[in-house]
């Protein structure tokens, strides 16, 4: 006879499964997809209080509910709800008003939590899985639309294939050590001295290729400018900000953890990657007219700054990742909300020169776009300052001031084309009538993300001691 | 799977030799009968022998057609149930050493599966026109 493991660490995810039923059923009933939307938003918001009283680890150590990846699940719900805020509108507009919708947001959020709390491989993959089906489907929910279409397809065999790889790297860290736990993976290599085998380099290397897909690292970002234009722009805030997050969550598990003794090894893959993204996202957003694709590059450009964290390999590295995370979940979410609000009946307002002039006649909507493309840019007093300013506070700690330097340059490079938004709104005289397409839901987001840029930008003490008491909590498993 | 290491560095994965000669035998064999038939069979081709499928219905337009969508669904719905079949056989086998754990497992199992088949009902998936 088999003990039932303890049930307390998984509740949230437990709920949140029921949840996500729950809507897919009462989807047959209801009418209204605006009440499916409210359910779903009360649900996150339910599922984030149990999040927040839940810690322990079960099944067998499969699972574990530590103070990492509870930082990591407020990071998912913050964003699901966000997105949920910015959707109700939006996809009615886009004449996609299904329940499924936020059925599968709220799957796709469930394997992200999977993935933050995993402590074996398995688990994580299954997290993985749980995800991205979930996001495929999302990024080709407009499904009249042929590049939607494109960017399902897209999304879905790059996806494919880059799961393909991590389970290569797992099967082959099995094969290695005989375990697939992440603790008991580190426990086998130190004990056994395998730190040089070449085999272990070629798992980490897949590692690496698959994590580097996930949070649309160069040269693994291909697929983000095509899927990030083609999808739904709600799904393009949510995409960008959780399943990254996610995967950010599972490297620094999986590099800091189960690769621990070798961290000169897989920082010396690590920092090239890093310094690529930057460029790559940094450079080519310069060139492009439509401003999802722009943000796309502009997210490949933050994964950069974010992988500087896990770069460090220490606690303070971690913790300036996580806060990154959490605040480009404010800032992009915020950025993607003023898209939305430009998108009405029979026009697109996806063009950069769609915002000529913007300040003229919507001079709040200017203000609040104003506020996130300086915090994207990372100039204070706002939150994307406070991010950038802890990732490398943390990577010279750790000793890679010359990497630090390099990011600060290419950062000064991205002030071009936030800048020129923001020049765009105020400096130009309106070429069209833009009508905003606005609801209280999406008002509702933009105030929680302006406020979220805006207070963690004067007062960041606090953000930061969440992170690191959410570290000291422990991410160790 | 255990790898055996000799030297520091080195490893020998003895484990897995079998199935290289296993590799090779086929590959050996796939091409040997190729290469052995192409020597011995008589070569006589006329336009009858040359059609996709000889003595067979002659093709009729592109081999790339469209499909209607619902036989995806239904190839979906049968995969999916087909999977449930596939848990539930170990399932049985081994129920009587886990007991009660496993039952409420596959309980949930199923209950899961069974929210997605009232959603397929629900949504005419069943239903051919």
């Amino acid at each position: 006879m088999v003990e039932f493991p303890p049930l307390g660490p998984v509740m949230p995810e437990i709920l949140m499964t029921g949840f996500a039923l729950l809507i897919l059923v009462l989807d047959l009933v209801i009418k209204r997809k605006e009440t499916l939307a409210f359910l779903s938003v009360a649900a996150a918001a339910v599922v984030m209080y149990a999040v927040l009283g839940t810690s322990g680890v079960t099944f067998s150590g499969m699972f574990a509910a530590d103070g990492y990846s509870m930082f990591f699940k407020l990071i998912f719900l913050l964003s699901l709800i966000l997105s949920i805020l910015i959707s109700v509108k939006y996809i009615a507009i886009e004449r996609v008003n299904y329940g499924e919708y936020y059925s599968l947001m709220l799957f796709s959020t469930l394997g992200m939590m999977i993935m933050a709390s995993a402590g074996d491989l398995i688990v994580l993959y299954l997290g993985i899985e749980l995800m991205a089906l979930s996001t495929y489907v999302l990024a080709g929910f407009i499904r009249h639309a042929v590049k939607s279409n494109e960017a399902a397809v897209k999304y879905f065999l790059l996806g494919a294939f880059a799961s393909a790889l991590l389970l290569y790297g797992i099967s082959l860290l099995y094969g290695l050590t005989g375990t697939t736990d992440i603790k008991g993976v580190a426990a086998y290599i130190s004990d056994n001295g395998l730190a040089g085998n070449p085999a272990l380099m070629l798992s980490v290397i897949l590692f690496v290729v698959a994590f580097g897909f996930k949070i649309a690292a160069a040269p693994f970002h291909m697929w983000a400018p095509d899927v990030y234009e083609g999808a739904p722009t709600s799904i393009t805030a949510f995409m960008s900000v959780g399943p990254k997050a996610a995967g950010f969550a599972a490297m620094g598990r999986v590099f800091l953890i189960a690769f621990a003794s070798l961290q000169v090894q897989w920082a010396a893959i690590l920092i090239p990657l890093a310094i690529v993204t930057m460029a790559v996202g940094n450079i080519i957003a310069i060139s492009q007219t439509n401003i999802k694709r722009m943000l796309a590059y502009s997210s490949i450009a933050h994964a950069g700054y974010a992988l500087m964290g896990v770069i460090a390999g220490t606690p303070e590295g971690l913790a300036g990742m996580m806060s990154y995370l959490l605040i480009y979940a404010f800032m992009n979410i915020g950025a993607f909300a003023i898209i939305i609000m430009l998108r009405s009946e029979g026009f697109s307002g996806e063009n950069i020169s769609d915002y000529e002039g913007l300040s003229k006649k919507h001079p709040v909507s200017a203000a609040l776009m104003l506020i996130f493309m300086f915090s994207l840019t990372g100039i204070p007093p706002t939150a994307g300052f406070i991010g950038k300013f802890y990732v490398f506070m943390a990577a010279v700690n750790a000793g890679y001031t010359w990497l630090v330097v390099v990011a600060v340059i290419f950062s000064a490079i991205s002030a071009f084309f936030y800048m020129r938004i923001v020049m765009y709104m105020y400096m130009k005289e309106p070429r069209r009538e833009v009508e905003l397409t606005t609801s209280p839901a999406l008002g509702l987001a933009l105030a929680i993300s302006a406020l979220g840029v805006l207070v963690i930008g004067v007062f960041p003490g606090r953000l930061l001691d969440l992170a690191r008491i959410a570290i000291t909590l422990g991410w160790g498993l | 799977m255990r790898i055996i290491t000799g030297m520091p560095g080195q490893y020998i994965p003895s484990d897995y030799l079998p199935i290289l000669i296993f590799m090779m035998i086929a590959t050996a064999f796939g091409l040997g009968t190729l290469v052995v038939c192409s020597i011995f069979r008589p070569r006589r081709t006329y336009a009858e022998k040359l059609t996709p499928y000889e003595s067979g219905n002659p093709p009729i337009g592109e081999p790339r057609m469209r499909f209607s969508v619902k036989f995806y669904i239904i190839a979906m719905l049968f995969v999916v149930f087909d999977v449930e079949v596939v848990f539930l056989y170990p399932w049985a086998v081994v129920f009587d050493k886990i007991g009660l754990f496993a039952y409420v497992e596959m309980m949930l199992f199923i209950f899961i599966l069974l929210v997605g088949y009232i959603y397929a009902w629900k949504k005419d998936a069943f239903t051919w026109d």
